[in-house]
């Protein structure tokens, strides 16, 4: 007997961890011992079963397929499990990034009453184990189940502070879009099976697709999945309810969540339907780029961090389309290696996304719990107090900014190679189209990179803005830092931006065999051939980017000016005042706030926002400035749909007399009708 | 050992840029000043000016964070990365492959928002201004200068900043309208990214108008000699770039060790010419107002997609 027959196979083992979390969820409920085991133990051994995911993941993607079906469920109708690569693939993010959240939840949930945390400890382990769930499912039913049962325990993560009007509707909002989402779903599911009634996703993988049913089947996957991806027009709920959550659950919502419906846009377009035609991809693409921009731009206008940090989720889902979309043209023209490097653009940057936005919802989290703040105007020279949380958030800054070496970068950078790939493409509008989408991504990146120094520049750096945060040092034995469990959570999360960011090969090889598995065909051989140390997506003579040897030459050099410049210089300091121009009294006021960086972008870019100024009079003593942004979909889109389904319901309501001759009246003709039509 | 005399031209032609890049500055100062009709001063001055700031006792704020700090290094290092990516002298760069043209736009945006972050470290309402338009004319610079990059890239099917200019330099000499109208978007990006006019002013400390200036207000002595210096040197990566993508001939090629004086006398020669048709545009605009600037760029963005697209229909 050898080691090796007391570790399970993958599936075995990824639903072995799925259980555990269930049964954490159920003992999470004792409120003994003030919920001693809510309070202490739930989160680090979810955490744990986190990391075993994320084990059985990874060695999943490098295995055949492997199926199981499981005597539960309805009759006739068991639940089938199946783990192939990208599953593995999604199952190792679930995994990995949970770990580090869950341990962050630890520190974070700890001072909450006994009530409210054995109910959190359910809830949050029942949501990532229907998201286990969800990657594991291989029938239509089984997914279903698992997809509803993610959307409620999140929507009441979201509403935990249901006392507050506003996160009542922010979590309504959400219910709804993500159950219009889940109609689509089963729609397109049912669109594939064709009526013969078997739902697993064998048979739907095997049925054969009129070409207008494949794209009714596309569109309704695509728009299904990306309702709860929050792609524009159907984001709305994002930016209320990832705000609303408690941080920890929004950096798993934002992190994580969004990405299982990545992962049912992958399984069902690439895998299910198949035949991937290049209009879809242009559809894709057009949505994702609208996405993006939309998204960054909104961003920009955000005061309220977490809410801020949500429109960039929205944006980063659109640079995950982008990639597909490009993959899903290049498919479509019959080119799959440049296919299998858009997708592996749109996985890596799925990837980073979890890992950076996590973090930065860590980060987020943290300020709020030490400070209470929320509102960036509020905020101002945190990292002096919060020096480690200033650290991570920086990192998570970076990451998100798609700066080199961090791993934002690599997976734009990659996204670029495939749009770089365009000309290899025969139809001649595509061919232009396609590096525009690029320009979109670009101009996109550039302004994520504003946006970030805002909230860097704003929250963490300057003076504080409120009189209260004035004082220099904390009192005495007041740290008011992240505790070392939100700590070591973001130092996780943190750790894996750099890991992704200067190990890019690694990953490479992993995605590729996760599309050459989708596609059938993955990179080139000179592609896979090259050394650990330079990623090169299709030749070397073509590009090559090796982030260590980068990172290695700025600290070099870095380093050695530093040296220079001491060895030849004195270093000699002397500290003042900062310089105030000639105008002494100056006030913590008078600094930028987030409302004034955004300026020049609502200046150039003033047509897209719904703006509200409101401006003070020249002779108002206490003068202030307000801003109103609305987003225009709610106008256009939102409000039209919800005025017709009233006014929908107001006509079937007149059916409804309340008096019970009409109801008999009723029952009556039915009966009649049924006697007629149905023999 | 192949690599050996590629990594000693690599070293030698980095420290080559970090020395020479004031000289470029002090040229275009003294032809601008010719053309301004004024006595010019000396060429060498940026270098007494680097010289005088080392000397002097750096001066920072107390609430200043490490990160002020350290920000002066990190802009040095990034230019001092940039300028051993381009090909100065010969396309025999070992580092080269390393980081390619969205690389480098990435160095210079890494450069851009350390330099946005130290500025509203010190919470002066200068610093906070300074940052935020520095962004803006980043946001809209990066990516026109990312387009005119792929323009070129899609001519020679590459991203390797070495390979375009090989297969650039290689090609004959004609106009190529693709490259036409990068070249013109290049410009523009390189007038706003180096805070000249008609964007910025590198010569006042004007409140109103002033973007990069804005930006360094807090900094002294040493510090602010390498921020200069970084600039200074940026300016010469974004010239030789320049010189790179539209006038790449006369660059010695890999192993060719006897071009290299021939090269040199060409760059020399090239950057002349460079440094004095900017000192020439700087002495016949005027400055824009700041929110034209978004308009100025963005042409310059236009004119790049532009390019890219001319390439594709008439693949030239």
């Amino acid at each position: 007997m050898t080691a090796s027959d007391f570790i399970p196979s993958p599936l075995a083992g990824s639903l072995l961890a799925a259980v555990s979390w269930l049964a954490i969820s159920v003992l999470a409920l004792i409120p003994a011992g003030n919920a001693f085991i809510a309070r202490r133990l739930a989160f680090p051994i979810g955490a744990l079963v986190g990391l075993a995911l994320a084990m059985f993941g990874l060695q999943a993607i490098w295995l055949s397929p492997n199926q199981l079906i499981l005597p539960l469920g309805l009759p006739d109708l068991p639940f089938h499990l199946r783990v192939d690569p990208l599953a593995g693939f999604f199952l190792l993010l679930l995994g990995s990034v949970s770990a580090g959240i869950s341990v962050y939840a630890a520190g974070y949930f700890r001072t909450e009453t006994a009530p409210r945390l054995t109910l959190i400890g359910l809830q949050y382990h029942v949501f990532l184990a229907s998201m286990a769930f969800v990657i594991l499912a291989d029938d239509a039913y089984l997914f279903m189940v698992a997809w509803e049962t993610m959307a409620l325990s999140s929507y009441f993560l979201v509403t935990t502070d249901h006392g507050l009007p506003a996160i009542r509707n922010a979590g309504f909002l959400y219910l709804l879009i993500a159950h219009l989402g889940a109609i689509a779903i089963l729609l397109c599911f049912g669109v594939m099976n064709g009526g013969h009634g078997d739902y697993t996703f064998n048979a739907l993988r095997a049925a054969h697709l009129q070409p207008l049913w494949a794209t009714v089947a596309f569109l309704l996957a695509f728009f299904g999945f990306g309702a709860k991806a929050g792609m524009i027009p159907l984001h709305a709920w994002l930016p209320e309810a990832h705000p609303a959550a408690p941080s920890p659950v929004s950096a798993l919502m934002s992190g994580i969540m969004l990405k299982t419906a990545i992962y049912g846009m992958v399984r069902v377009i690439y895998d299910l339907i198949g035949g991937v035609r290049w209009e879809w991809g242009m559809l894709v693409l057009i949505i994702g780029a609208g996405t993006t921009l939309f998204g960054v731009l909104y961003a920009l206008m955000q005061h309220d961090l977490k809410r801020l940090l949500a429109y960039h989720s929205v944006e980063n889902i659109g640079i995950i389309l982008l990639g597909l979309g490009m993959s899903m043209v290049f498919i479509g023209f019959g080119h799959p290696a440049a296919a299998t490097l858009g997708l592996i653009a749109a996985l890596y940057h799925t990837f980073n996304h979890a890992v950076f936005k996590g973090l930065l919802f860590l980060g987020a989290g943290s300020i709020l719990h030490s400070t209470g703040l929320r509102d960036l105007n509020d905020m101002g020279g945190l990292i002096r107090r919060m020096p480690k949380t200033a650290f991570y958030f920086l990192i998570g800054a970076l990451a998100i900014s798609a700066l080199p070496p961090l791993n934002g970068f690599v997976s734009e950078w990659l996204t670029f190679q495939t749009a770089l790939q365009a000309p290899v493409l025969q139809h001649g509008v595509v061919r232009s189209l396609v590096p525009l989408f690029a320009a979109m991504l670009a101009l996109a990146g550039a302004l994520t990179a504003m946006c970030f120094v805002k909230v860097y520049g704003i929250a963490f750096l300057g003076q504080p803005r409120k009189a209260e945060h004035l004082s220099r040092s904390p009192a005495v034995g007041h740290d008011i830092d992240a505790g070392e469990m939100e700590r070591f959570g973001m130092a996780w999360l943190a750790a894996s931006c750099f890991v992704l960011g200067l190990f890019p090969t690694s990953f490479l090889l992993m995605l590729n065999r996760i599309c050459a598995y989708l596609t059938g065909r993955g990179l080139s051989e000179q592609a896979l051939e090259s050394s650990w140390l330079w990623l090169v997506p299709t030749s070397s003579e073509q590009a090559s980017y090796s982030p260590i040897i980068f990172l290695v030459v700025i600290v070099a050099v870095t380093l050695l000016t530093f040296l220079l410049v001491r060895h030849f210089y004195h270093g000699r300091v002397r500290f003042s005042d900062p310089w105030d121009c000639g105008f002494p009294d100056q006030t913590p006021r008078m600094q930028d706030t987030a409302d004034a960086f955004g300026q020049p972008i609502r200046h150039v870019f003033g047509p897209i926002y719904l703006m509200e100024r409101h401006m003070p009079e020249p002779d108002d003593p206490a003068p202030r400035f307000s801003l109103k942004i609305e987003d225009r979909h709610w106008y256009w889109f939102y409000l039209p749909i919800a005025r017709f389904a009233e006014y929908v319901s107001s006509k079937i309501a007149l059916l409804q007399q309340g008096r019970i001759s009409i109801y008999l009246l009723y029952s009556f003709f039915t009966l009649i009708a049924l006697l007629v039509f149905v023999r | 050992m192949t690599y050996l005399p590629g990594i000693a031209f690599q070293i030698l032609q980095s420290v080559f840029v970090v020395l020479a890049a004031p000289v470029l500055v002090g040229w275009v100062n003294q032809c601008r000043a010719w053309l301004q009709n004024r006595s010019a001063p000396s060429i060498l001055l940026p270098y007494y000016t680097l010289a005088k700031l080392f000397h002097k006792d750096a001066v920072i704020a107390q609430n200043a964070s490490p990160l002020f700090r350290i920000t002066p290094y990190v802009l040095f290092g990034c230019m001092w990365l940039a300028a051993g990516i381009v090909p100065v002298l010969a396309t025999d760069l070992p580092f080269a492959p390393a980081a390619d043209i969205i690389a480098l736009v990435g160095v210079f945006a890494l450069a851009r928002v350390f330099s946005a972050l130290a500025a509203m470290d010190i919470g002066t309402s200068f610093g906070g201004l300074g940052a935020r338009r520095e962004m803006l004319i980043g946001f809209l610079a990066e990516p026109a200068m990312l387009m005119t990059l792929f323009t070129a890239a899609f001519i020679s099917g590459s991203t390797q900043l070495t390979t375009i200019v090989e297969t650039l330099a290689h090609r004959e000499f004609a106009i190529y309208p693709s490259l036409a109208f990068a070249a013109v978007a290049f410009l523009m990006v390189l007038l706003a990214e180096n805070a000249r006019i008609p964007i910025d002013n590198p010569t006042t400390h004007l409140e109103l108008t002033m973007i990069h200036e804005a930006t360094i207000l807090e900094y002294s002595a040493r510090h602010l000699a390498l921020i200069e210096w970084a600039t200074a040197i940026k300016l010469f990566a974004y010239m030789t770039i320049g010189i790179a993508l539209f006038l790449p001939w006369g660059i010695a090629e890999a192993g060719d060790w006897a071009a290299l004086p021939l090269a040199f006398t060409v760059l020399a020669v090239k950057l002349l010419f460079a440094g004095a048709g900017l000192a020439l545009i700087e002495t016949l605009l005027a400055k824009l107002r700041l929110f034209l600037a978004p308009e100025f760029l963005s042409t310059a963005f236009l004119l790049a997609v532009l390019g890219m697209l001319t390439h594709f229909l008439i693949r030239g």
